[in-house]
């Protein structure tokens, strides 16, 4: 029914702070576009732009065939969720959630159904006459959610509406509003710094750093195929170990490791290597010719329980690797050998950071 | 021994008296009569005789033949022209001072001006002047307008004095409202004067409570202002008029009279504060704790 549409557009406060640069993206119904990127990406002040609640410098926002510029954020029927829930405190849930469908003058017969079928589904029925203070985290933040949901918005955007959980109960949640979103096929825009979120939840994320997407893509194809070291470091945990490498011919160098590079049109001189930890594998009895392997010492190792994280010292250089290998595997501690499958190796450009 | 068991059996263990109470009653008893003392003297002494409030040794705890209501009927059906002349001007300026204040307050909370700091710093300065200084010219200007005998000429400088503190006060109470409510407001779809009046005023009503009745405090007890700009006298307010309460010859204070007029004065701010007791407890921990 509907398609988000953001054309170019850009947002400057002053000539040296401008959070959103040149961004073009389409969300369809259904879709689920998560904006992902560390604090100050612009990532919300984005997210603010498509409610209208700030006026882009250049560019503009469809719903369609509509251009939204000129319209007000109240008028854009697309519903929000803050990171804060913002309910109106002076104001019963039902209040709370009613109020808009009050202001675009539905009638009170079909309003009262609507928020009675609301809050069945998010299980809030018993809390309708209650405040916002004397809810409880999770309970005010399924109150947010029905205020968006009761709308039937064209658009649902949602600013870390997880971000105020704990850990337990922020997972719960997680799988809710997957299973609440798909089922309303509309587009989604959801703002989160958490890779987690972004990975199960989205159809499609975009990774956002300076002003800029970086990569648009599937979270799938964000992890296996970054496009640039910036991707590559920020989504994945732990890290991905990201190595600057000399080059001499057509191998790059790792200690006493020489590595074969991707054919490339020049060689250059420097190069960046990414390894993903759970990448590497202590080497077993045998070796493929398909697989590449660094020795060096562990020196450290973190038991998370289902894994543990081995920091190992490259033999002949002073890069650190570090690797996920299974809680019950053993290594030598003076010398371990690690082993990675050339085809795990993510290669950058060791000056623009471009995937290569 | 046995008169110890005896006492124990006997004593309800609610009844249990610790020293440690003792103390803190005793500290409360004390606190009260301390602060009230002289408020609790006035009282009494607008209901004693003249005979018993000049007698010695001094009647703290009066018989009945010492008693009388002679005072407060002495100060007439004119007394009530008094409390309608502070009531009406304490009421506009401290809502003329609400009116200007808070808007200025908004604007200076949510929008980055160029200069706010010093603007803010004015403010905070004009707030720092003893006003007596500012009341000579003051009177110039009373003069120069024409608006001797008359209630804006109270109730202007009333408002204008107070709306430092106010404006302070408000703004950093509309910081610690949450943006995103305004936002959700927007969204939501409430037009910008919807959004203040069914959002922002009934969120912010501690404190414009708060600061309201401070205001109307300090316009029902300001006296130089209306004893100089104002010299007709069925437009003096209360503390002018019970200065100005004499008796019959210059040697004789009228200490009942005078008494009666200042609890009769006092009551109206008494039944107002309690009124909005609640409210104004809110509006001063507000800022403390985030909500």
């Amino acid at each position: 029914m509907a398609t988000l549409t953001l054309k170019e557009l850009r947002k400057q406060f002053t000539p040296e702070v401008v959070p959103v640069k040149n961004i073009t993206l389409t969300v369809e119904d259904g879709e689920f576009l998560t904006l992902l990127g560390p604090s100050g990406c612009g990532k919300s002040t984005l997210l603010r732009l498509i409610a209208g609640l700030e006026q882009p410098t250049a560019g503009t926002v469809w719903v369609g065939e509509q251009n939204l510029n000129a319209v007000n954020p109240g008028d854009r029927n697309m519903a929000m969720v803050f990171q804060s829930y913002a309910l109106y405190p002076h104001m019963t849930v039902a209040d709370n959630i009613s109020t808009s469908l009050k202001l675009r003058q539905v009638p009170p017969a079909e309003i009262t159904q609507r928020v009675r079928t609301v809050a069945d589904k998010l299980d809030i029925s018993h809390l309708l006459g209650r405040k916002p203070r004397s809810l409880s985290g999770g309970q005010r933040q399924r109150v947010a959610l029905a205020r968006a949901l009761v709308r039937k918005p064209d658009v649902f955007l949602l600013d870390e509406p997880l971000s105020n959980l704990d850990a337990l109960l922020r997972e719960q949640v997680r799988g809710e509003l997957k299973q609440l979103f798909e089922s309303q096929n509309r587009p989604v825009v959801y703002v989160t710094h958490d890779q987690i979120e972004a990975m199960t939840l989205s159809s499609k994320v975009a990774v956002l750093l300076d002003g800029l997407v970086q990569q648009l893509d599937p979270p799938s194809r964000i992890y296996t195929h970054p496009a640039n070291k910036f991707v590559a470091g920020f989504v994945g945990s732990p890290q991905m170990n990201l190595l600057t490498l000399d080059c001499q011919g057509k191998v790059a160098k790792l200690g006493h490791c020489e590595i074969p590079l991707p054919p490339l049109a020049q060689v250059p001189k420097l190069i960046d290597l990414g390894i993903r930890p759970e990448a590497l594998s202590v080497k077993g009895s045998e070796v493929s010719d398909q697989e590449l392997v660094i020795g060096g010492k562990v020196f450290l190792s973190e038991n998370f329980g289902r894994e543990t994280l081995v920091s190992l010292r490259v033999e002949g250089s002073q890069d650190v690797i570090r690797a996920l290998i299974p809680p019950d595997q053993t290594w030598n501690p003076e010398y371990t050998k690690l082993v990675v499958p050339f085809s795990s190796l993510h290669w950058f450009d060791a000056e623009t950071g471009d995937r290569l | 021994m046995a008169i110890a068991q005896e006492t124990k059996a006997h004593t309800h263990p609610k009844m249990k008296i610790s020293s440690r109470s003792i103390v803190l009653w005793v500290g409360v008893v004390f606190m009260v009569v301390f602060c009230l003392a002289p408020a609790l003297w006035q009282v009494l002494t607008s209901f004693k005789t003249n005979a018993a409030i000049s007698a010695l040794p001094t009647i703290y705890f009066p018989s009945f033949s010492d008693l009388t209501w002679d005072h407060y009927t002495s100060l007439g059906a004119g007394f009530w022209r008094y409390v309608f002349n502070s009531a009406l001007v304490s009421l506009l300026s401290t809502l003329l001072c609400l009116g200007l204040g808070a808007p200025a307050a908004y604007t200076l909370a949510r929008i980055k001006l160029p200069g706010e700091s010093l603007i803010l710093g004015g403010i905070l300065i004009v707030s720092l002047f003893p006003y007596v200084l500012l009341f000579l010219g003051l009177l110039e200007i009373v003069k120069f307008v024409g608006l001797g005998n008359n209630y804006l000429a109270l109730i202007v400088p009333y408002s204008a004095i107070n709306l430092p503190l106010t404006i302070l006060v408000l703004r950093s109470f509309f910081q610690q409202l949450p943006r995103d409510l305004e936002d959700s407001a927007k969204m939501d779809g409430y037009s910008t004067v919807q959004m203040l009046l069914k959002i922002m005023i009934p969120l912010t009503i501690p404190a414009l409570v708060t600061t309201g009745i401070l205001a109307f405090i300090f316009a029902w007890n300001e006296f130089i202002f209306a004893l100089t700009f104002v010299t007709r006298d069925a437009m003096k307010t209360i503390p002018v008029a019970v200065a100005q309460i004499g008796g019959s010859s210059v040697y004789e204070i009228p200490y009942g009279p005078i008494a009666a007029a200042t609890v009769v004065g006092t009551l109206p701010l008494l039944v107002l504060v309690l009124f909005f007791q609640r409210r104004i407890v809110q509006g001063i921990t507000a800022g403390a704790v985030k909500g």
